[in-house]
This record gives C-alpha cells, sequence and structure tokens, in this order.
C-alpha cells in the first residue's frame, strides 16, 4: 500500500457533569497527537446527547471529535490516556482513509461513466440495471 | 417513527386486504399491504452513496426498526454493498452509544 498518511476519526464521550472540561480535554488530546508527530485535521464538540444505552450510569454524554492524520502510533497514545481518564466514558476510533479513497474512486469512475456513456452505446445502454432488476425480482 | 417493515414501503397498491394482517396490526391506517410490491432498489445507489457514516444516527435510524435489530436487506432493498457498509456503520454507532443494541 501506499506510505501516505493514515487518517482517523476518534470520536469520545465525556462525563456531561464536566462540562466545562470538555474543551481543555480535547485540546489535551489534541496536544498528545502533536506531540506524537500526528497532526489533528479537525477538534469538534459534537454537542451533548442522550446515550442510547446508559455508560456507568450516565444517560447522556457530551460527544467530541476528533480526526487526526499521522503514522498510527499516536492513536495507541492517545486511546491509553483515554482509558486512564475517568471522564471519558467511551471512545471509538475508526481508520478512514481506506474509506474515503474507495469512496473517491467509487466516484471518480461513476463520472467517468457518465462522461463516456452518450457516444458509447447511444440510448440503451441499460443492460447493466435491467438486469439487477431482473435478478432482484428473482430472489 | 413508524417500524412495522411493510409501513416502509412507499406506494405499491394496497393490494390484499387480509384480514388477519388487520387483526395484527390495530394501530397502522393502513390494513392489507402485505404481499405489496416491494420497492426492491437500494436507495444509498441511487443517492450516490460513497460513505456511510456512523455519526449520521438520523439517516441509520431509518434501518433500525424499535427492536433495535439491523433492517434486513429483503426489507430495505439495500444492495449488498450498502447493506454491509450500513451494517458496519451501525455497529460502530452502537458501540459509542448513539444507537441501542436493544430495545426493550
Amino acid at each position: 500500500m501506499s506510505n501516505n498518511k493514515r487518517q482517523y476519526e476518534v470520536v469520545f464521550i465525556v462525563d456531561p457533569t464536566a462540562d466545562e472540561e470538555v474543551s481543555r480535554l480535547s485540546e489535551a488530546f489534541a496536544q498528545i497527537i502533536t506531540d506524537q508527530g500526528g497532526t489533528v485535521t479537525k477538534n469538534e464538540v459534537m454537542g451533548k446527547h442522550k446515550l442510547a444505552y446508559e455508560i456507568l450510569h450516565h444517560k447522556d454524554g457530551t460527544f467530541v471529535l476528533l480526526e487526526i492524520e499521522g503514522s498510527g502510533r499516536e492513536i495507541a497514545e492517545l486511546e491509553r490516556r483515554m482509558r486512564v481518564n475517568d471522564r471519558v466514558l467511551r471512545y471509538i476510533t475508526v481508520r478512514v482513509d481506506e474509506d474515503r479513497r474507495r469512496a473517491e474512486k467509487l466516484k471518480d469512475r461513476r463520472a467517468r461513466k457518465v462522461a463516456k456513456r452518450p457516444e458509447r452505446h447511444g440510448g440503451p445502454s441499460r443492460r447493466g440495471p435491467a438486469m439487477e432488476f431482473a435478478v432482484a425480482s428473482d430472489e | 417513527m413508524s417500524t412495522n417493515y411493510e409501513d416502509r414501503q412507499r406506494g405499491g397498491g394496497g393490494g390484499y386486504d387480509n384480514d388477519d394482517d388487520q387483526d395484527r396490526r390495530p394501530m397502522g391506517g393502513r390494513g392489507g399491504g402485505r404481499r405489496m410490491h416491494r420497492r426492491r432498489v437500494c436507495r444509498f445507489c441511487i443517492d450516490k452513496v460513497d460513505l456511510i457514516d456512523f455519526k449520521d444516527v438520523r439517516l441509520l435510524m431509518n434501518y433500525l426498526p424499535e427492536r433495535g435489530k439491523i433492517l434486513p436487506r429483503r426489507i430495505s432493498g439495500s444492495c449488498a454493498t450498502h447493506q454491509r457498509m450500513l451494517a458496519e456503520a451501525i455497529k460502530r454507532a452502537r458501540n459509542i452509544a448513539l444507537l441501542p443494541y436493544t430495545t426493550d
């Protein structure tokens, strides 16, 4: 694979009773990332939401989103810190670069197809979708 | 939000006004429709969605009936690719309590 930087989305939930601390916390986490050699591309407080289920007897929490670019090692450190921190109720890290690249590719392909279609077959180049429908209704 | 599977199918003729169907769902105003013709097209394909974001609770809720289970593809009509993306997103959302694992 390419040696491009990896991109991650980290979402974590902060104890809502520690509301003043939220920005401080997210700053601190961003600092950790930059110390480890990564870059924070987005640091956004998504606001207070009701949790779908209770976590440690909390019914709601403040969600914070971090978008990070880096090698992947800073994630380890970040997760370790979050695990230790009592204020952080839950976190999730998702690697997004591969999915995004794939989405980009699909988009490109679609754009090319649209550009090509008129001169290629003219009207009935509908074979693809039509087949799909036939299969679907057979199921 | 309506959660009867049948209620999700837009359009399609009313078709059979099945008695026992009526009995089972007294609340829904639309009786019958049990064997309604299904709109079997992937919504995501139509909207040209390449990426399903796990933070998009609004969207994901449409595929999570009241019980909290992931709506099967035979009902929603999603294509395999998008169903996979959808399932993944729902599971991630569940992990961070944006969506429930179960509801009762």
